[in-house]
């Protein structure tokens, strides 16, 4: 596993929009690569016979009937929001890269 | 902020001797189901804001999403009537991106394993050479999510740029969608625009006969992206491709296709190169602006969704449910024409009039089409013209209309008592034989009454039965329209010039 560039931790930080100090980077860096180091012992462990899987137990088509349920009451949507306005949810600005 | 292109354009047609432009389009459909894709909040357009929202589809820690049969049905029948192979197996992935349209903060869509792949769709395209049959291949149809729904507030219009801040309603927030994406369209340069828009025409139609969706591209339950590149003639690579977002009408599809070839082309030609990105385009003047550079794929970081189970269709339901396909809109278009004997324009009106079904069940019921194709492109299209509405929501059914075009050849009303009975019909006032009775309208087939009326109009206009006698019959219209006008038109005037003959004549 090649170890991670400055350069891909900047990218990381940029697709999460957190705006790293150098010293931050290097810190998180560090912390990935560890993350990195223990999935690629798991793969060590995976066998060509050992099909790839995202689920604990192979279950497919657990679906629901197209049925309406009730819904929360506004009040407790808009509760868990920083800011509310309108009965909608309200946040910063968004759209500084959408202007490159 | 530019709500205008400042770009420079070359003219389409240098654009295309030089370069051939290669499309994609991804057009996503919003599914007609009652509830979201992964939980059971209702699916209602113009909804309060916010309040047809959940955990599942807020987003919140610890909801368990669960896919709706429903949606994962539409899907299947989508990918078979455009011709795909439905995947045996198939799995969710999520998206991830930082956008807060989606409040999870990722998009769960499919990625390398979508449920249909490897179709096609047959277009008819309107050329100067007459009607040409392309076939565009379908590279995948898959199931996601929509996104909710932002307004950007506080700057100087409701658009993007120069926002202070946005307002989100999450209603819309994993409304099932479907997004069919075809293979590279080359056609010949020419062509493209229109080829585009024949596409997303033809494939609305299809979508509507499925009945999987309403497919309104004004409110967004239908929405094109186009996709477009330039290679310069001879080359076989690909160039460059933007992604022209924000077509929210049949015709915008062929405008932004045919901006986008003629401001590559400028570009191209003055030696600057395409850069990847998406652009908007604007309805007013028909052209695109950029927007934001397009993040490469593995910048989503798509990874299989762990909360939802791998749908795995067995053959049977496949099955079961390509047996549910409606017959394709094309070939039902060719087949109504030869069955009918309809000219290429007559066929045109009749779909540009939004009537061919409409027709087809009046023919069902038993009436000739030529009859029934009168009055729906006839008195009805007139009346759905001067209201501003699709004939299809005019509260007439096909059966009322074969009623009336039973009464009218059995000689009990005529086309102007007919038209009264639509005009009846349509204003809530009953079917058409309660119209005719409560409206006093059917056709006097009385002899005596119409003799009556006959022998008035002889007497007040008498050199008209000398005419007749002399051989000149045509001038019996005179005493036609008197009788006409005597009885309120309620008069057959076939049978009223037949009397007046026999009056007339003594034969």
């Amino acid at each position: 596993m090649p170890a991670l560039h400055r350069d891909d931790i900047a990218h990381l930080a940029r697709l999460s929009r957190l705006q790293l100090t150098d010293a931050e980077r290097d810190h998180y860096g560090e912390q990935l690569e560890v993350i990195l180091a223990a999935v690629a012992r798991v793969a060590e462990v995976a066998a060509d016979d050992v099909p790839p899987t995202t689920h604990a137990v192979p279950v497919v088509n657990v679906t629901r009937p197209d049925v309406v349920v009730p819904c929360l009451p506004r009040g407790d949507v808009l509760s868990g929001a920083p800011a509310a306005e309108d009965d909608r949810f309200r946040v910063p600005r968004i759209l500084d890269e959408e202007e490159q | 902020m530019t709500t205008t292109s400042r770009d420079a354009l070359m003219s389409f047609e240098d654009a295309i001797a030089t370069f051939d432009p290669v499309m994609g389009l991804e057009v996503h459909v919003e599914l007609n189901t009652h509830t979201k894709m992964f939980c059971g909040c209702p699916t209602a357009f113009g909804a309060a804001p916010n309040t047809q929202v959940c955990p599942v589809c807020l987003g919140l820690p610890g909801a368990l999403p669960v896919v709706n049969e429903k949606a994962v049905e539409s899907a299947i029948r989508i990918g078979l009537a455009l011709g795909c192979s439905i995947a045996p197996w198939s799995r969710f992935a999520r998206k991830n991106y930082f956008y807060p349209d989606m409040p999870k903060d990722f998009q769960t869509s499919q990625y390398d394993e979508p449920i249909a792949f490897d179709g096609a769709l047959d277009i008819v395209v309107e050329t100067d050479d007459g009607p040409q049959s392309i076939t565009v291949g379908i590279e995948r149809a898959h199931m996601e999510e929509d996104t909710g729904k932002i307004s950007h507030l506080g700057g100087a219009t409701g658009r993007i740029h120069g926002a202070d801040y946005s307002l989100i309603d999450y209603n819309r927030a994993g409304v099932p969608l479907i997004e069919i994406v075809t293979k590279p369209i080359e056609v010949v340069p020419a062509l493209a625009p229109a080829v585009a828009r024949a596409y997303v025409t033809e494939l609305r139609e299809l979508i509507v006969a499925l009945g999987v969706s309403d497919a309104h591209m004004h409110q967004g339950s239908m929405r094109v992206d186009a996709n477009l590149s330039l290679k310069p003639r001879g080359r076989s690579e690909f160039g460059t491709r933007t992604e022209t977002k924000n077509v929210n009408s049949i015709r915008s599809v062929e405008r932004a296709v045919r901006f986008e070839i003629q401001r590559q082309a400028a570009v191209l030609s003055s030696g600057g190169t395409i850069v990847q990105e998406t652009r908007h385009f604007h309805e007013n003047d028909g052209s695109t602006t950029s927007g934001r550079v397009k993040e490469e794929a593995e910048d989503y970081r798509y990874f299989p969704e762990p909360d939802l189970t791998p749908v795995a269709p067995d053959e049977a339901w496949v099955e079961a449910l390509r047996a549910t396909l409606p017959e394709s809109p094309l070939l039902k278009r060719a087949r109504i024409r030869q069955e009918w004997g309809l000219s290429e324009h007559d066929m045109q009106s009749l779909i540009n009039a939004g009537a061919l079904d409409l027709v087809e069940q009046t023919v069902a019921l038993g009436s000739d089409p030529a009859d029934a194709r009168k009055w729906w492109t006839g008195e009805i299209a007139r009346i759905s013209n001067e209201r501003g509405l699709d004939v299809a929501v005019l509260p007439i059914t096909p059966a009322d209309v074969n009623r009336i075009i039973v009464l009218t050849s059995e000689g009990a009303l005529n086309d102007k008592l007919a038209r009264q009975v639509i005009e009846g019909v349509l204003a809530g006032e009953g079917g058409p034989d309660e119209v005719v009775a409560s409206r006093g309208l059917a056709v006097v087939s009385d002899d005596g009454a119409l003799m009556e009326a006959i022998d008035d109009a002889l007497a007040a206009q008498p050199d008209i039965a000398d005419k007749i006698r002399d051989g000149k019959v045509q001038a019996a219209g005179a005493i036609v329209g008197a009788v006409m006008k005597a009885t309120s038109g309620k008069a057959d005037a076939a049978r009223v010039r037949e009397l007046i003959l026999e009056r007339v004549t003594g034969v």
